[in-house]
């Protein structure tokens, strides 16, 4: 460690696929030993200008430094060779793969398997209680929680020789205990004199981990500082380019009559029973919010809400009337007519049909409606002019109802799915997910959307991945942890801590002692 | 923002692709040692060059606007279905079924109870395949293409043991009735020149209607919508409240029946009488004409009279070019499927590049003079 | 039915499942890398034509052998491009291969021999000799009068060419490249996840390449066989939906090397049946030669109606592999 050298340098790296430019003439250089993050929105090229650091993509202008040196990487192989892991957002893991079988992949030492395994397992061993990281290394990933995948892959970099070690939001699938591990965890390779790049969309992770930040806004790198000498709005800012209100305004809730009642719901999917028996109510005027880390039960006791699929036991009623949840009829037709609104959680596989232009998606699932239809064909004039009215009012951009939805961005897109659902004033609205992977501006328009149905005295059932968006949204918290739920709070007698020990499964009782 | 116009989508790429597949079928023909430009005039001259030659590029056209409609229809769902050969087959049995067992008074009547027929058959035929597919998983594919040779197996068996004429040793049914022989192209477009002999029949019309309706069906109607929804995310169609399985079905339904009734063209319309192996690869010459008209039924009435010229030019050419195999044309049809569909990116990407560098260009000059 | 009849029909059950088992194995290594491929039954029947005219032409069944797999392994790469390289419709390109195989094995026959569309029959060393293992008998004569080990060991063992042999070597060879190698490992790993693959600095291209000419080399052998082995010269559309039944057979063997050998022996044994026993009385019906015939792709369907339980495949399998943003 002679060299005082950046670990890495970046110097005019642009990159565009096809019409769009991804990242535009960026330079960034991290020191040695440090841990150092990357901001910005969804879309911004934070995760397009590590590829390039990992070798995933070619820059098309640029050079690349790593400890001084010169070191052009056009593929991943490069990038291995001169010290650089990356652990992605989804994790690159073989799921029927044992541990030490994903951590070989790539990096095994002969043609024949068994000395390959056998050495890397004692390499494994090693390396887990050096850095903290206990993983069996014969167990089968698909049996692992996420949060000991995610240890998998920062082993298989370790098992590389990585020194500079890139992570594409790692806590988005994490509990908060998780991810306080994983950042201690970070520390002690830092402490090692690895270099850590964190690209986050939290901005608290950033003020409590990094030692310096870079901030990316549509392409380019805006600024880059040191993190003790910033602050959460003023990273928003830069982020975004104008003042956001990082809180949420409304008012205290009026709930009044039951609208949604659900009692011993159960849900099994692929002979794994999903959902527990679970039971909860939600009332007019009233948000619910469902906290959980990915994975608990929320998506299966959505769709079966959403008639997507059926439940295995329970009961449900609307106004007090039950809704047909095991039976042949559950389908999102025949909820969407009882006044139930549905926004996926996943837009671009469930909630639009990607190369439809944006009016018939405006229609999808409504497209039995008579206002849709004229006879026994349907009325497209209807259609558009609907599309028309909703891109106006929702603030669709660009207002054009004739362009296919996966030319739109995630912000846009979104809006266009919850104009749809919401417009109708649905009774109840089931809503996952609303602003993942959306801009700043289309997630204040959302939420302000849903606090604007609430307060027409509808009823909501929110789930989101994102704690920041349950608390600030939410009249009352439920927390599900596989397939139970754990506990109701409301929003300001709770915290992120308390809601993250029970999202970790850790009962009252054990909180308690 | 898309990468290239739509015109050069629609209409450049496949007739490039087409021109790729007619430029290596060429190139075929000179390697085995005979004159590809040859061998062009002779079909082309063989397909228009008479009104004798239209009869019947028409005629064959008529048989692959069907099969084509037939597996176009299926593509909008995003199901393969390659059982066109058999469905057609079946489609068959039931044309000669009605058309022998009823006493017709008119060919009118009778055609209406053919297109019932044939369907029907057709589309059961489709329907076991459809229902593993939609309840089982099945792999549509392969379970089509084991149904054409099951249909193949029993048309045989029908044929030499329940429906040949007694005392013959043709393994084909008795002949229809008079009454029911549909006009061929010499009574309604004689004018045009049409004699006797060409076997373009009324059913040539009752395809073009067919493209109408499926234009209908998949453009313009809920049930077009849920299954074109459905092709494209079975998940999204999941959350709209379409039902997989029925979609499945009904779309497999529709395209077998489409498929059988490929049969009134060849078993009313032309042989007047059910024989064995009457299908004669128009099943599967669909595939290729579905692909190349992008399952649009404009594009596939196109392709199927490209491959109605091919069929009849590529039978003229065993006349006069005997080096060359009649089954030439299942290679042309082989790389119309491989240029059109499994190597469209191949054409599509140096294409959406060029529109690319193109738009550059003139965006870059719209920089460099400034509006006036 | 006496103990040699029923050898008899075990020992052509092993004849028609060789080439089944061939092509079956294709498919694992094609599938297991994640690549689809409908297109085994014209890389089979491109491989008879060119193995049999080539051992024909040049009088060696060797080196019409290996016109064979190159024939086939030509039709793999196509695959490979269309299906890898330009990401296209693996379906579709398999589609392709097959109406390519169909229709250019009968125009070059024509050109070559005039036959119509087939070529001349082999003979002598045009032809793979079945081979009489040490000790065993060949002439069912002298069969007849063994014991039953001897008569096993005469008739069912013994007396094969040499690509049976080799085609029951290829599956425990499969099994130890696929579980004991790096190459394995990889191959199963890109069939399942190829981004994690990618991400570990192997090329995705490349080890399917590899399977996918993998595979063409175990279809040319299976061609081979068909046109030079089993019969004696190729004949328009002999492959006659082997390629789709081994795929079938593929499915029930859930992509695992050993359940691929009995599910072949499976369907090798229903074809053997069905070819001795043309016509079966069931006390007054009889049922039609037809039906028999038609049996092995019932068959197919009824492995795939799931009779069998529900097969998973490879994940990635059948999805063109694009780089995510």
């Amino acid at each position: 460690m002679t060299t005082s050298a950046p670990a890495i340098e970046l110097k005019g790296i642009s990159k565009s696929f096809g019409p769009v430019q991804a990242n535009k003439d960026i330079s960034m250089s991290v020191a040695r030993g440090t841990i150092h993050g990357i901001v910005g929105e969804n879309g911004a090229g934070k995760s397009t200008l590590m590829s390039i650091l990992y070798g995933f993509y070619k820059a098309d202008r640029g050079e690349i430094w790593i400890n001084g040196k010169l070191t052009p990487i056009p593929d991943s192989q490069s990038a291995i060779r001169a010290g650089i892991g990356m652990v992605h957002q989804h994790f690159k893991l073989v799921e029927n793969f044992t541990v030490v079988e994903n951590v070989i992949l790539g990096a095994e030492d002969g043609a024949m398997l068994r000395p390959s395994i056998a050495k890397a397992r004692k390499l494994l061993t090693e390396l887990s209680e050096e850095y903290g990281l206990k993983v069996d290394p014969d167990a089968v990933i698909e049996d692992l929680s996420v949060g000991h995948q995610q240890r998998v892959e920062i082993l298989k970099q370790l098992y590389r020789h990585a020194d500079i070690l890139i992570l594409d939001e790692p806590t988005g699938v994490l509990t908060p205990a998780e991810a306080d591990q994983l950042f201690r965890i970070l520390e002690r390779l830092k402490a090692e004199g690895k270099t850590i790049i964190l690209i986050t969309h939290k901005l608290r992770e950033i003020m409590e981990i990094t030692d310096t930040v870079s901030v990316m806004r549509r392409g380019e790198m805006t600024n880059t500082v040191k993190t003790a000498e910033t602050s959460p709005p003023e990273l928003a800012e830069m982020m975004v380019g104008r003042k956001v209100l990082l809180q949420v305004d409304k008012t205290p809730a009026t709930p009044s009559d039951v609208v949604l009642s659900v009692e011993d719901l159960r849900v099994s999917r692929g002979g794994v029973e999903r959902v527990k028996g679970i039971s909860f109510q939600i009332r007019r005027g009233e948000i619910l919010g469902i906290a959980g880390v990915a994975g608990n039960g929320q998506t299966e006791l959505l769709e079966v809400l959403g008639g997507m699929i059926a439940a295995s036991g329970g009961r449900v009623t609307l106004f007090g009337d039950p809704i047909d949840i095991t039976g042949k009829h559950a389908n999102g037709q025949t909820r969407r007519a009882r006044g139930i609104g549905h926004v996926p959680e996943d837009r671009q596989t469930e909630g639009l049909i990607m190369p439809f232009e944006a009016w018939e998606n405006v229609a999808f699932g409504y497209h039995k409606d008579a206002r849709f239809n004229s006879g026994p064909l349907m009325d497209h004039a209807a259609m558009k002019a609907d599309c028309v009215d909703k891109m106006a009012r929702y603030d669709v951009r660009p207002p054009n109802p004739r362009l296919p939805a996966r030319n739109f961005s995630g912000g846009n897109q979104q809006k266009i799915v919850v104009a749809r659902e919401m417009d109708r004033a649905p009774e109840l609205l089931l809503i996952g997910q609303p602003t993942r992977g959306v801009d700043i501006g289309a997630i204040e328009f959302i939420h302000k959307q849903i606090i604007a149905l609430r307060d027409q005295g509808k009823a909501i059932l929110l789930v989101s991945v994102e704690l920041d968006e349950i608390m600030g949204l939410s009249d009352r918290i439920a927390v599900m942890f596989d397939g139970h739920i754990m506990g109701e709070r409301l929003p300001d007698q709770t915290d992120q801590n308390e809601l993250g020990l029970m999202m970790a499964g850790v009962t009252e009782t054990e909180g308690a002692a | 923002m898309d990468k290239m116009p739509k015109w050069a989508d629609v209409i450049l790429i496949p007739l490039i692709s087409v021109l790729l597949a007619l430029v290596v079928s060429g190139l075929v023909v000179a390697i085995i040692g005979e004159s590809p430009w040859q061998a062009m005039q002779v079909m082309v001259r063989g397909a228009f060059g008479s009104a004798y030659g239209w009869g019947y590029t028409l005629y064959y056209a008529t048989n692959f606007i069907f099969t084509g409609l037939a597996v176009a229809v299926a593509f909008h769902a995003r199901l393969f279905n390659i059982g066109g050969e058999g469905q057609a087959a079946i489609g068959g049995l039931g044309v000669a079924i009605i058309l022998l067992n009823v006493a017709w008074p008119h060919w009118t009547v009778a055609l209406v109870a053919a297109i019932v027929f044939s369907a029907a058959f057709g589309a059961a035929w489709a329907a076991v395949p459809a229902y593993l597919q939609a309840k089982r998983g099945s792999h549509i594919v392969i379970t089509t293409i084991m149904f054409n040779y099951i249909a193949s197996a029993l048309l045989v068996y029908l044929l030499v043991n329940v429906l040949r004429v007694e005392g013959s040793m043709a393994p084909e049914s008795a002949r229809f009735s008079e009454a029911v022989h549909l006009p061929a192209a010499a009574d309604f477009a004689g004018f045009l020149g049409f004699g006797g002999s060409a076997p373009l029949n009324f059913t040539f019309f009752i395809a073009l209607l067919a493209c109408v309706g499926v234009w209908l069906l998949i453009w313009r109607t809920r049930l077009g919508y849920e299954i074109r929804s459905f092709g494209h995310s079975e998940t999204a169609a999941v959350y709209a409240g379409i039902n997989p399985v029925k979609i499945t079905m009904i779309t497999m339904l529709i395209s077998g029946g489409l498929a059988g009734m490929m049969a009134i063209n060849v078993v009313m319309g032309e042989a007047e009488r059910l024989v064995l192996d009457f299908v004669e690869g128009a099943g599967f010459v669909g595939i290729a004409v579905a692909l190349m008209g992008r399952s649009h039924p404009v594009g596939v009435v196109l392709a199927a009279l490209l491959f109605g010229a091919l069929y009849q030019g590529g039978a003229e050419l065993q006349f006069e070019m005997p080096a060359i195999s009649r089954e030439m044309v299942v290679v042309i049809q082989a790389l119309v499927i491989l240029f059109t569909g499994a190597l469209d990116n191949m054409v599509r990407m140096p294409m959406q590049a060029f529109f690319l560098s193109l738009r550059r260009r003139r965006e870059a000059q719209a920089q460099n003079s400034p509006a006036e | 039915m006496d103990f040699l009849t029923i050898l008899q029909i075990l020992d052509s059950s092993l004849r028609l499942a060789t080439p089944l088992l061939l092509a079956c194995l294709a498919g694992l290594y094609s599938e297991r890398a994640g690549v689809f491929d409908i297109g085994l039954e014209g890389k089979i029947l491109a491989a008879a034509f060119f193995s049999a005219a080539v051992a024909f032409t040049s009088g060696s069944v060797w080196i019409g052998l290996l016109a064979g797999i190159v024939a086939s392994m030509a039709l793999s790469g196509l695959h490979g491009l269309a299906s890898i390289t330009f990401r296209g419709n693996q379906l579709i390109s398999g589609v392709a291969i097959n109406f390519l195989a169909a229709g250019l094995t009968v125009v070059i026959a024509q050109t070559w021999f005039q036959q119509g569309g087939r070529t001349p029959q082999l003979a002598g060393a045009a032809r793979f000799d079945n081979i009489v293992l040490p000790g065993a008998e060949s002439r069912i004569r002298d069969i007849a009068q063994q014991g039953p080990l001897g008569q096993i060991y005469s008739e069912l063992i013994s007396g094969h060419s040499i690509i049976v042999y080799l085609a029951l070597l290829i599956v425990p060879l499969t099994w130890w490249v696929l579980y004991r190698t790096r190459f394995g490992l990889r191959l199963r790993a890109v069939g399942e996840n190829p981004a994690a693959v990618d991400t570990a600095g192997v090329s995705v291209v490349g080890l399917r390449f590899a399977a996918v000419l993998i595979a063409g080399v175990l279809c040319g052998l299976a061609g081979a066989y068909l046109a030079t082995a089993l019969n004696a010269g190729f004949v328009k559309d002999m492959s006659a939906g082997r390629g789709f039944i081994a795929l079938a057979a593929l499915i029930f063997a859930k992509w695992r090397p050993w359940y691929a050998l009995s599910a072949c022996l499976l369907f090798g044994f229903f074809d053997a049946v069905g070819n001795r026993y043309q016509n079966i009385q069931l006390g007054d019906f009889v049922v039609p030669v037809q039906f028999m015939q038609a049996l092995p792709y019932i068959l197919v369907v009824i492995v795939l109606a799931g009779l069998v339980g529900k097969a998973i495949p490879p994940r990635a399998g059948g999805e063109p592999y694009v780089k995510e943003r």
